[in-house]
């Protein structure tokens, strides 16, 4: 059993938070200076100690990524925080940065130092205009407090930070995607090797990280390697932001330690399922991870115990659906979601997710015919594991899983036309009140 | 066309970035702030700007869903159908604001004052449903207290959102999200205009494709070789110039394609003057 932890979300509670002012109050900066006390390379060595992993859904040890820099190409090291949260149920990097801004750029400074980096782009998604003017706010207060700029605290280094807008593509958040992105290009994925490490952002060595990976490394350089690895499990130690969202009494973000059972986190901190309803499938990171059942509820929230449930960590985003809800909805809303955002480059994504909605819409209306439900487990596998990046491999997550555990909604499905009972796909508006654990705070309203 | 405060905006967009074409989104945005949508003559003009073709500019302008194909209305009006939201009725939130508003997806009122569109998640799960207008987020949204809201901002109250600022209109959002910071200065948000393109810029390469003139070697066999030479021996002896080698009877003429290619008849010479299939003449 475990607690749950302040830590990433220490300062949610703390009304000027995202000010210099409030920043400070909170020991803000107070690891950025302990940080230019040590030697660059033994930053990284404290990051791989501590094993932080990426927490953008892929889970790459982050010292290792950092590792991968290359001494003194003659090129510059450039640092891209990828801000560009579009997996649907994932919103704990918009809150991170809306409450707490400065303690992207403090990790971000401190990264810089430990690459020997002098200019970082965050790539931050379009639509999140609140988190980007809370960032514009702390970046100017940064830049004339002489936390960025030129000759950092008088340590010689010089750090600059552009904010870049992106304008609304999933494809993105993938790191190559990204930086075509940056650069101005269509956001399609580019082919690896080489890493971005060695050849990334105009071809010089970039080091990619999400936003949450970036503001574990204050606390880790603060507090230590045995403190961060106290909590969490052995392979995946440290704190995690939870996004949980559906159809529970009180979703939001919750941090609690890595490998904590998900039922905790369900019956804890959101007062568990709406009322009359119970947990049917859910996914536990996000639209393109498989879906697990009631069943999984106690298995722990790490990578290694869901990778042996049949599942992935991914982002964290809970999503808890219920038993009135259909999972081929489900499916269907998701595909065309991938049908939306496939960047086209591979074939595989581009026509199988078409496709694949097509079929799902047909059985969900009941005009499916049994041959769709072969049609579809094909179909899947023929772009799992066959296209470009893992977008497409995310596609077909919840089919593969929802044929797992669910065929016989599915079947139901071709056989009668219709859902079966207590399950529909009309759902009456609910509005319950999240405001309770953070309540936000409204600009130019007393 | 872009008025001189525009292209002084854009030159400002440019010079932040070590390389130029990064500016192209940033730019993308400032169009929309201009016209309210993608135009032909902003695509032109930001090609110009960065010396690129208009098809490389609309290859990039029609990737992104936040570039619009036609002129927004005054407010754009998103509302979250992700299974999230759709699980807490983001689906009637849209169907009824569809219905009031009398337009489809992505369609704008008669009169230009909203666009509405259906929204991918827009990370904003624990608010669902989710309406954004400009992008600022209202949540937990019930599909009257959505006809609600559009109802007050069309009669100008403009009721805040859950967090952040009131929406000001697209097109000043869009000015915000070119990373040139409020149009307004009382309202928050600042440029972010610290860094330029010096600041680790992109040295300039002495080595790589692009900068050292590279000798093409042909892929000819020993065998080619060797035939090409003696053809060339044979033009020679028959007393012309080197001139006669690269002829007038077109691109065949360049070679000497003397030795029939594999599964391809002997080619038959009707002059005689032309060089003999003699394979005792090989190597001399």
């Amino acid at each position: 059993m475990s607690a749950p932890v302040s830590v990433l979300t220490q300062r949610f509670e703390v009304e000027d938070a995202h000010t210099m002012d409030g920043y400070l109050r909170t020991d803000g900066y107070a690891a950025l200076r302990r940080a230019m006390e040590t030697r660059p390379t033994d930053l990284v060595q404290m990051v791989k100690d501590a094993g932080l992993r990426g927490r953008g859904g892929a889970g790459f040890p982050t010292g290792v990524k950092w590792g991968f820099v290359p001494k003194d190409s003659g090129k510059p090291v450039y640092l891209v925080v990828n801000a560009d949260e579009g997996e649907p149920g994932t919103f704990k990097d918009r809150e991170l940065m809306e409450r707490d801004p400065h303690q992207l750029l403090e990790g971000m400074v401190i990264a810089a130092w430990a690459l020997r980096s002098s200019r970082a782009f965050i790539f931050l998604r379009g639509e999140y205009l609140w988190s980007g003017i809370r960032l514009e706010e702390a970046i100017a207060e940064a830049y004339r407090e002489g936390y960025l700029g030129k000759d950092i605290l008088g340590s010689g280094l010089d750090f600059d930070v552009t904010l870049h807008y992106s304008a609304g593509a999933y494809i993105c958040g993938e790191e190559t995607a990204l930086l075509d992105g940056l650069e101005g290009r269509r956001g399609q994925p580019r082919l690896r090797p080489p890493f971005p490490a060695v050849a990334g952002l105009y071809a010089c060595p970039t080091v990619v990280n999400n936003v949450e990976t970036i503001m574990n490394v204050p606390h880790i350089v603060a507090n230590g390697v045995d403190w961060y690895r106290s909590m969490g499990t052995e392979k995946s130690p440290g704190p995690k932001v939870f996004c949980v969202s559906g159809e529970v009494v009180r979703p939001g973000n919750f941090e609690w330690p890595m490998g904590t059972p998900a039922r905790q986190i369900l019956e804890e901190s959101c007062g568990g399922m709406l009322p009359g309803r119970t947990l049917k499938f859910w996914a536990p990171g996000g639209s393109s991870t498989p879906l697990l059942t009631a069943d999984h509820i106690d298995v722990g929230m790490d990578f290694e115990s869901m990778t042996e449930a049949g599942s992935m960590l991914g982002t964290t985003a809970m999503m808890m659906y219920s038993d009135a809800t259909s999972v081929v909805e489900a499916c269907l809303n998701w595909m065309r979601f991938y049908e939306h955002e496939s960047c086209g480059k591979c074939t595989p994504c581009r026509e199988g997710t078409f496709w694949l909605s097509q079929v799902l819409e047909r059985i969900l209306e009941g005009r499916g015919v049994p041959a769709d439900i072969e049609t579809l487990q094909q179909a899947c596998e023929q772009i799992f594991g066959r296209a470009f990046c893992a977008l497409g491999d995310g596609a077909t997550s919840s089919i593969f899983s929802g044929l797992k555990y669910f065929r016989d909604e599915f079947e139901h499905l071709v056989e009668h036309g219709r859902l079966p009972d207590g399950v529909s796909t009309d759902h009456a508006g609910v509005v319950t009140d999240n405001s309770g654990r953070h309540r936000p705070t409204l600009f130019g309203v007393a | 066309m872009f008025s001189p405060e525009m292209r002084e905006k854009a030159l400002e967009l440019v010079g932040r970035y070590p390389v130029g074409r990064s500016a192209l989104l940033p730019l993308l945005h400032l169009v929309q702030e201009g016209d309210g949508y993608i135009s032909a003559d902003g695509v032109a003009e930001c090609a110009e700007l960065l010396g690129l073709t208009k098809a490389e500019v609309g290859a990039v302008a029609t990737f992104y869903t936040m570039y619009k194909r036609e002129p927004m209305g005054e407010h754009l009006v998103s509302v979250c159908t992700n299974f999230s939201c759709k699980v807490r009725g983001g689906q009637e939130v849209f169907d009824r604001l569809a219905a009031k508003l009398g337009v489809a997806h992505n369609g704008t009122t008669a009169d230009g004052a909203f666009t509405l569109e259906h929204a991918e998640c827009l990370g904003n799960c624990e608010g669902a449903p989710v309406v954004t207008v400009d992008y600022l987020n209202y949540e937990c949204v019930s599909a009257d207290g959505a006809e609600d809201l559009v109802d007050r901002i069309a009669a100008g109250d403009v009721p805040p959102p859950t967090r952040g600022m009131i929406p000001p209109g697209v097109r000043s959002v869009q000015y915000r999200l070119a990373g040139l910071g409020p149009r307004d200065p009382v309202t928050p948000g600042v440029a972010s205009d610290q860094a330029r393109a010096d600041d680790g810029a992109v040295p300039v390469p002495d080595a790589g494709p692009g900068v050292e003139p590279v000798t093409v070697e042909p892929s000819l066999s020993e065998a080619d070789v060797a035939e090409r030479e003696s053809a060339r021996r044979q033009v020679r002896d028959a007393g012309y110039g080197d001139e006669a080698l690269e002829g007038e009877a077109g691109p065949q003429s360049r070679e000497f394609p003397t030795r029939p290619q594999e599964g391809q008849p002997a080619i038959d010479d009707p002059t005689e003057s032309g060089p003999r299939h003699d394979d005792e003449e090989r190597g001399t």
